[in-house]
């Protein structure tokens, strides 16, 4: 086969191979991103972080805005040090909160930001104060029987 | 008696085992033999691009029929099945988890060891066979340089390109079926894919496994090619080892990188 | 006169098996020499020694200046380059066209530009009288062209010793005059010195300088092919002769004929 040719196919062959990969990349996968763009972190300790996993997304009003990047347990505090980047284009108030949320009943948990009013910005390593764990379900039960008990015996307290 | 037949039966299985591991020895020294030799090739690309053409560019139509084919029916059976849970949707994100995770490069990979693999032991083998090897020898030119490692970098080159596209290819299929002939909604289609599949957890990974069964096919390709016995049973023996031998690399590879992928290298 | 090939009591053997048992060889510069035996008598194995691919269990041997006992990879590649060798069906390379598998050696060892390459290689093919195919790849020959274009390749860096191992295998009668009388004119027109391992007795007794013959692993007999011709010698008799039956016997080594066609008891 002529140089050339060969040539000609080798590279049209791995042009459509970029192709590809390009297609993976962004209609696909999510490169727009966390990946490529640059993040800055924040912290947050939550008391439960119930099935919060690394990479889950960080969304603020249902847009993503960043990933987990690291959970720990907090040694001292006792409870979970989850980090945070933040896609830098966007930015949140010192006082916005942060709760573990769960897309629909058995999907995926995530962590949902909400900005509060402050005039100040978190920079890169700031901690949001305002941190809510996950609702667990056991003690969400466990606590509505116990109120419901109670509420029992207030009442038969009061017939006597 | 009993015991005899036993102890002979054991025997069997311990020699099997040493000829096996003895075998992947070899090769794996022999894919070192490569590595060394492979300045000549690196520096003279025209060597690697004629591999790069035969190994991967003729493997290109095989590659995107099954692709195609592959998604068309994960589409379809993906479908079947999250119908019953009133998520169809979703399907778009088992496509292509499934090809960019798994399929993609798994299949691209026995395809290619069946497809360019046992190309290339033929080659390298009937070179051998027909003294060529020997005569590149006798002018003092090292056949490994100058036959086998432009054959292994142009597999291993090939290799994630093709895996690429038969991925794109299969979500293709994917998108075809679900969206244009059952009638999934196209939106929720691509946006539930993309919030689901990760660039790095799921693409960069699904490329390090085609790039790490480029090596092993291509390493075993050529190493059966260059250890064929010099006749024709021969040659035609190794092609059929080359074959067998990729696929079980290639599987057993996957169960590790893919145990590795999913606990985090550490 | 200087000797290009001394080889002076070289043994080598496979496992057990003595191939080659104490071997005495000297062939002087610019000759043509031929190795004859029988098949399987060891005479491929002395010209692979004399290559380097295969290592001497005992003895001394010098091929072109180089001492071959203790040549690394460096030496042996650098005693390659001043061989030359054709393969006993040519060994082209089936992946590249007549023209590239000539000027092979040119583009791997030297530095010379393109068109230095193209008018080398052309003038190489004319000598062989086959400029005219360099288009075409190796399949496309027939065996006789293949064999030439072969020779064309084996002396392109212009070697000082050529190797031929079985030049005239399976060739047609013609071809065969032509490979001959290449041989010995590419090995004078070069002034390289030429050792060439075949049993085509007629044809090369025609065209070589002086003869050894190998049985079972020794030199039987040496001379010039006059002394050959002449030979009283019972083997050496039967090999030049084409005789059936001779020292070399038809029958293979067996039993008594008797036992195997059941005749043991009618005829005694």
């Amino acid at each position: 086969m002529e140089r050339s040719t060969l040539n000609l196919w080798v590279g049209f062959f791995v042009l459509l191979g970029f192709g590809a990969f390009l297609m993976l990349a962004f209609k696909v996968g999510n490169l727009s991103i966390g990946a490529s763009g640059k993040t800055y972190v924040v912290v947050a300790h939550f008391d439960n972080i119930g099935q919060l996993k690394e990479r889950a997304p960080v969304r603020s009003a249902g847009v993503l805005v960043g990933r987990v990047s690291s959970i720990h347990f907090d040694a001292v505090h006792y409870n979970a040090e989850v980090r945070m980047s933040l896609d830098e284009q966007y930015h949140f108030p010192t006082d916005t909160s942060a709760s573990v949320l769960t897309s629909g009943i058995l999907g995926e948990q995530y962590i949902g930001l909400d900005a509060g009013g402050d005039d100040k910005m978190l920079k890169n390593g700031d901690e949001i104060k305002l941190a809510q764990g996950a609702m667990v379900l056991e003690r969400l039960i466990g606590q509505f029987l116990f109120n419901k008990a109670q509420d029992g015996t207030t009442t038969k307290g009061a017939e006597k | 008696m009993i015991v005899n037949s036993v102890l002979k039966g054991v025997r069997v299985v311990g020699d099997r085992t040493l000829k096996i591991v003895e075998r992947v020895g070899a090769t794996v020294a022999f894919l070192g033999l490569i590595l060394v030799n492979s300045a000549t090739s690196l520096k003279r690309p025209s060597l690697i691009v004629r591999e790069v053409y035969y190994a991967g560019v003729q493997s290109l139509i095989i590659i995107l029929v099954s692709g195609l084919f592959v998604g068309m029916v994960l589409g379809l059976q993906g479908h079947e099945t999250l119908q019953k849970y009133g998520s169809e949707e979703s399907v778009g994100v088992l496509v292509a988890l499934a090809l960019v995770r798994e399929m993609g490069p798994v299949v691209s990979a026995l395809l290619f060891a069946s497809r360019a693999g046992s190309a290339i032991t033929a080659e390298i083998g009937l070179m051998k066979a027909t003294e060529q090897l020997s005569a590149m020898e006798m002018m003092a030119v090292s056949p490994v340089a100058r036959v086998v490692a432009p054959r292994f970098w142009g597999g291993v080159l090939s290799m994630p390109l093709l895996a690429l596209l038969f991925s794109s290819m299969g979500i293709f299929g994917g998108f075809v079926v679900a969206v244009v002939l059952i009638g999934v909604d196209n939106g929720a289609f691509w946006s539930q894919m993309q919030a689901a599949v990760d660039f790095r957890q799921d693409v960069v990974n699904g490329i390090i496994k085609s790039l790490v069964f480029g090596v092993a096919v291509s390493a075993i390709a050529t190493f059966e090619g260059y250890e064929a016995p010099p006749t024709a049973e021969g040659v035609s023996g190794a092609t059929t080892r080359t074959v067998v031998t990729s696929s079980l690399a290639i599987l057993a590879l996957d169960l590790l990188l893919t145990a590795f992928m999913l606990k985090g290298w550490n | 006169m200087e000797n290009l090939v001394e080889i002076s009591n070289l043994n080598f053997g496979y496992g057990q098996r003595l191939v080659l048992k104490g071997i005495n060889l000297r062939i002087p510069r610019g000759r043509l020499v031929a190795i004859m035996g029988l098949s399987g008598c060891g005479k491929t194995t002395l010209l692979r020694l004399m290559g380097g691919q295969l290592q001497a269990r005992e003895g001394q041997m010098r091929v072109a200046g180089e001492h071959l006992n203790h040549l690394g990879r460096d030496g042996l590649y650098r005693l390659r380059r001043k061989l030359g060798m054709l393969f006993q069906f040519g060994a082209l390379f089936t992946d590249l066209s007549v023209f590239d598998n000539v000027a092979f050696q040119m583009r791997e060892h030297t530095d010379l530009s393109e068109s230095m390459i193209r008018d080398l290689t052309l003038m190489k093919l004319n000598a062989v009288g086959l400029r005219g195919v360099h288009t075409l790849m190796p399949s496309e020959l027939s065996g006789g062209m293949a064999r030439r274009v072969a020779l064309a390749r084996a002396t392109a860096l212009d070697p000082s010793l050529i190797l031929y191992d079985e030049p005239f295998a399976g060739l047609d009668p013609i071809s065969l005059g032509v490979i001959g009388q290449l041989i010995r004119r590419l090995n004078d027109a070069l002034g390289a010195t030429s050792v060439l391992v075949t049993h085509d007795i007629q044809e090369s007794l025609k065209i070589v300088d002086y003869v050894y013959f190998v049985a079972d692993g020794v030199i039987l007999a040496e001379g010039t092919p006059e002394q050959i011709r002449a030979s009283t010698l019972p083997f050496v008799h039967q090999f030049v002769w084409g005789e059936s039956d001779g020292p070399m016997p038809f029958h293979y080594p067996a039993q008594p004929i008797q036992p195997d066609f059941g005749l043991a008891g009618r005829l005694s």
